[in-house]
């Protein structure tokens, strides 16, 4: 054996040792991992599948083929979180856009009116829409004092009055990321790109805008994942008419005897879920949204 | 001198620290003005006369129950609940069986306990309506609920199955001694919720509290809803514009129950004997007009003939409405509830 292999023996050897120790070093983390994430799925996955007498069954999943609710309870859960994903894209971008453009002490404070809601509880906010929504709220008599309209009109206790607190709640997790991606964001780039003789529009289209959507993809994701769970809004302020997934998984809890029946809708809810982000990411550079494709 | 009244104070500060390790009690009710009627009627004045610590909790009904004693982690020891889930809680094995030897019921209406669950109030699920909007002669049946050309106007209703059929099978046509045996089939139950879907177009909330029922009677959210009718009058005193009937309500009970394994078992079942007692139950009217459940509370002198006649639990009151069946609770909520989902998902 010449002194070359020996060499490299020795250094596989080290390798392996590196790995064993880095993965040493890891291992708690795995092991948070597999407490908090892993063990609890999977227990979901098999309680699932647990009938009312206790003994394994697809009753649970039958059940959500046999009664139309189920199938519209779903597609209104995802409909209810797009609508809320592409208002606070449309909301959301330019704010993040116009907070970018201003000089840092002012942008700093609007980060932190943007910020201010996650202060104050989920359910006062909710609670003051519909103080502010209803029939006979602040919104209605101002409008009609101000002649803007003759009649109360119903603002809330339905599909708009939903979507209107969604997107108040969800405006930070998407106005956060955007305005971190646009500050990444070298100048010179747009000036090189004038220089090119690129109009103002041109220049933002090509350059800044792509530029800016790992962000952009980011809060986006984060909000879509987020609504897909939301109980209390909808509960609160679509007057009982926008049922999401959420909230029949509490009515299953209270209906059926067995734990099964409402697992088998958080089951449901997750291989969906996780389709939606398959699918996004065939289009979408996952990777490139949680800032790893830089 | 000065140390005598010390000792003294200590001994009594050790004896009733002392009482209360003994003795404890922990009940979850449902909150609002409700849990606040309970509490000033029933408990605090038991706990003052018992020297039982109570505390005081609220909860989101038997599911609860069942999460606690599915885990073996049983803290409440005693249980409001609406008769309908606490039978079925009962059918589940959730429950302890009541000593009747413990508690009293030798003055009960026969109907208002059971093996599991002994009746803390009688109450009416009732329309309502707005006096601005229909004056105080309002809608007078539940045909005159569902009928929005003689009553114009926005509804509420029940955001769940129970309670929510027997009205529209009654302004169906049903005759009141009826009710249950149309509903005994899936076909009856679809005729009731088709009832409900005619006058869903005008149905702009389906509630899920007492709460909130009241809130959208005060606030004028709604010109009309079905709803329990002590949380109306509570809205009222509070400046509600709001009026109901009991004609054709649906006349029902509330009970106190003891989740299976309670820790505090027989203390809770010596704290229903006290809170079922007339003395404390005449009290309850005062805060909320649910009636007693105990015959003899009428007796006593405190609820006056004119309070009586606010009741659900009055005879002239009783006579007009429809006793709820918790046979048929027992044997159709889970389907009827599947039903009722479909209908509001629509």
């Amino acid at each position: 054996m010449s002194a070359t292999d020996m060499n490299a023996a020795g250094l596989r050897r080290d390798e392996r040792l590196e790995r064993l120790k880095l993965f040493g070093l890891s291992s708690p983390a795995v092991l948070i991992v597999l407490i908090i994430l892993v063990i609890p799925v999977g227990w979901l996955f098999y309680v699932s599948f647990i009938g009312a007498d206790g003994t394994f069954s697809m009753e649970n999943y039958e059940r959500m083929i046999k009664r139309k609710s189920y199938a519209r309870i779903f597609s209104t859960t995802f409909q209810v979180s797009l609508l809320t994903t592409g208002l606070c894209i449309l909301i959301g971008y330019p704010l993040a856009y116009f907070m970018s453009q201003l000089p840092t002490r002012v942008a700093n404070l609007c980060l932190i009116t943007v910020l201010l809601p996650f202060w104050t509880s989920l359910l006062v906010r909710t609670y003051a829409w519909l103080v502010l929504l209803q029939k006979n709220g602040l919104v209605n008599n101002w409008a009609i004092s101000l002649g803007l309209w003759d009649e109360p009109i119903k603002i809330v206790h339905n599909l708009n009055g939903t979507l209107i607190g969604m997107v108040h709640i969800m405006l930070p997790f998407l106005v956060l990321p955007t305005y971190g991606a646009m500050k990444a964001i070298d100048r010179d780039y747009l000036k090189a790109a004038a220089n090119m003789g690129a109009s103002p529009a041109r220049a933002f289209w090509t350059v800044f805008f792509p530029l800016s959507t790992p962000g952009l993809f980011a809060g986006a994701l984060m909000v879509f994942v987020l609504c897909l769970g939301f109980f209390v809004t909808p509960a609160v302020l679509g007057g009982g008419k926008v049922i999401m997934v959420s909230m029949k998984i509490v009515s299953n809890i209270e209906l059926f005897v067995n734990w099964g029946a409402a697992s088998a809708l958080g089951v449901v809810l997750l291989v969906l879920t996780v389709a939606v982000l398959w699918v996004a990411s065939r289009f979408l550079k996952l990777e490139q949204m949680t800032g790893g494709g830089h | 001198m000065k140390t005598t009244i010390s000792t003294a104070v200590v001994a009594s500060i050790l004896a009733s620290a002392a009482m209360a390790a003994d003795k404890s009690v922990t009940i979850a009710s449902w909150g609002g003005s409700y849990q606040e009627a309970q509490s000033k009627a029933l408990f605090e004045p038991a706990a003052a006369n018992t020297g039982v610590e109570v505390k005081q909790e609220t909860y989101g009904g038997m599911s609860d129950v069942r999460l606690q004693v599915s885990s073996g982690q049983v803290t409440l020891d005693i249980v409001a609940s609406g008769s309908g889930s606490a039978a079925r809680a009962a059918a589940e094995g959730l429950l302890e069986k009541l000593d009747y030897g413990v508690i009293d019921v030798s003055n009960f209406y026969p109907t208002l306990y059971s093996d599991y669950c002994v009746g803390g109030d009688v109450f009416s699920t009732v329309y309502a309506w707005n006096t601005d909007t229909f004056g105080e002669d309002g809608p007078q049946s539940w045909a005159d609920f569902f009928d929005v050309e003689k009553f114009p106007g926005k509804r509420a209703y029940r955001g769940k199955v129970a309670g929510a059929l027997e009205p529209a099978i009654l302004a169906d046509g049903v005759a009141p001694e009826d009710v249950y045996e149309v509903l005994g089939s899936e076909e009856g139950i679809e005729r009731a919720l088709n009832k409900i879907r005619e006058l869903k177009p005008h149905i702009d909330v389906f509630w899920t509290s007492g709460a909130q029922h009241a809130q959208l009677m005060k606030d004028g959210e709604v010109d009309m809803t079905t709803g329990w009718n002590g949380r109306f009058d509570n809205a009222k005193k509070d400046g509600a514009k709001v009026a109901y009937s009991f004609n054709q309500a649906l006349l029902d009970y509330d009970c106190f129950a003891i989740p299976k394994g309670a820790p505090n078992k027989d203390v809770a079942m010596e704290f229903l004997n006290e809170i079922s007692k007339p003395e404390y139950q005449d009290d309850l009217p005062k805060y909320i007009t649910y009636g007693p459940t105990n015959k003899a509370a009428y007796d006593t002198g405190e609820i006056t003939a004119d309070v009586a006649a606010g009741l659900p639990s009055s005879p002239d009151n009783a006579a007009k409405q429809v006793p709820v069946s918790l046979d048929w609770y027992a044997e159709w909520e889970t389907i009827a509830a599947e039903m009722y989902q479909e209908m509001l998902t629509e």
